[in-house]
């Protein structure tokens, strides 16, 4: 194999596998589940799609044919981490883990966005 | 050269891995129990794809996107039951 | 012509994509595999029709490359700076949240906003108000909330309004 890409490869491996330890050290570190609640989505999804890309061009590399298939992984995970800690947070919030923060169209009621239907939200989760 | 940091990022991951099914284990919410199965299943793909590395197959990728589409869709559902007490509507 | 078209090729964007992923997917590039992903990207957009109730419309591409790259600095940006939150001292932190006002309708374009907000740097988007005027921000370290209301309202959300009126 080519020494710099190598090199290049080997330290973007370290790298992310980093951030994918500092992801879930934020989980357990943190004292509260919003704050938690970054780490695994950005650290961990991120370290993740960029060890999936490096095995792309190490099977490429190493002689094994190349398959962009593993960034089919790494486009999954960037496109649901987003969605799930959105999940996750409603989740919690309906939990009232913590007080739910008002919101300021609450205080200033809209009547023309109160009972409109073509307000309503087509896909409600 | 490429072999160490491939068994350094396994540790890592490892490691990763032991951290999130601490929170498993301990979350004092339910919805910290969600994110830290929703963090090992990602991990578990890393590591999968690292084995694939490490012994030079690719056979573990099939795996990692089952492994992948299937924690998504449990995390979601999870929530849904947790918003809604109640799966189908 | 066009409304024959139409009941054809519902969205052309996704059956692209669906035929680009089935290949993709595929072990070897074959006739075989070629033909199939031809035809669940004919297929799977008639049954997602059906599904969608809100049709995506799209005015202008110009500005995707643009977003794509500042997206893509501040995703690294976010790695960088949430690391370094996370393994500073937590007393340090002064986490906070922030109701984001929304200058458009497009249901498509909030999603967009909402996950772009999520992968940047020290915010987790929560929850959107239900008359989507509001976006519900979580920040980890939150200095200046108005600070951080502009950063997302000129960074993301202009060139999205521009791809999504």
């Amino acid at each position: 194999m080519n020494p710099v890409a190598e090199v290049i490869l080997s330290l973007l491996l370290v790298v992310s596998a980093f951030f994918t330890l500092v992801g879930s050290l934020g989980l357990v570190k943190l004292s509260d589940f919003f704050r938690r609640l970054h780490g695994p989505t950005k650290a961990t999804t991120m370290g993740v799609g960029c060890i999936l890309v490096v095995s792309v061009f190490y099977h490429a590399l190493i002689g094994n044919s190349f398959h962009p298939r593993e960034l089919l992984v790494s486009v999954l995970l960037i496109v649901t981490a987003p969605i799930s800690a959105n999940l996750l947070a409603k989740a919690a919030l309906s939990l009232k883990l913590k007080k739910r923060p008002q919101c300021p169209a609450d205080e200033t009621p809209d009547p023309e966005h109160l009972d409109s239907p073509a307000d309503r939200r087509p896909d409600e989760l | 050269m490429i072999e160490i940091a491939i068994l350094i990022s396994m540790y890592a991951i490892g490691v990763a891995m032991l951290l999130s099914l601490y929170r498993l284990v301990r979350g004092p919410e339910v919805v910290d129990r969600i994110l830290a199965l929703d963090t090992f299943s990602i991990n578990a793909i890393a590591l999968l794809i690292l084995d694939g590395m490490y012994l030079g197959s690719e056979i573990y990728f099939e795996a990692a996107l089952v492994i992948a589409m299937l924690g998504f869709v449990t995390t979601v559902v999870l929530c849904k039951y947790v918003l809604r007490r109640d799966i189908v509507e | 012509m066009r409304t024959r078209f139409r009941s054809i090729l519902p969205s052309i964007p996704l059956s692209l994509m669906i035929f680009v992923f089935g290949i993709l997917l595929a072990d070897r590039i074959t006739a075989g595999q070629i033909v199939l992903a031809g035809i669940l990207a004919l297929v799977i957009p008639q049954v997602s029709r059906r599904l969608e109730r809100e049709f995506a419309r799209i005015k202008s591409l110009k500005p995707l490359p643009r977003l794509a790259c500042v997206v893509l600095y501040d995703i690294v940006r976010a790695n960088i700076h949430t690391a370094r939150l996370v393994l500073g001292p937590e007393r340090q932190l002064k986490p906070g949240w922030v109701w984001v006002p929304l200058d458009f309708k497009n249901i498509h374009g909030i999603t967009a906003l909402a996950s772009v907000i999520t992968l940047t740097p020290g915010t987790v988007s929560a929850e959107l108000s239900d008359d989507r005027k509001y976006l519900l921000v979580h920040a980890l370290d939150l200095p200046d909330p108005q600070a951080l209301i502009d950063e997302i309202k000129t960074r993301y959300e202009a060139p999205l309004k521009e791809i999504f009126p």
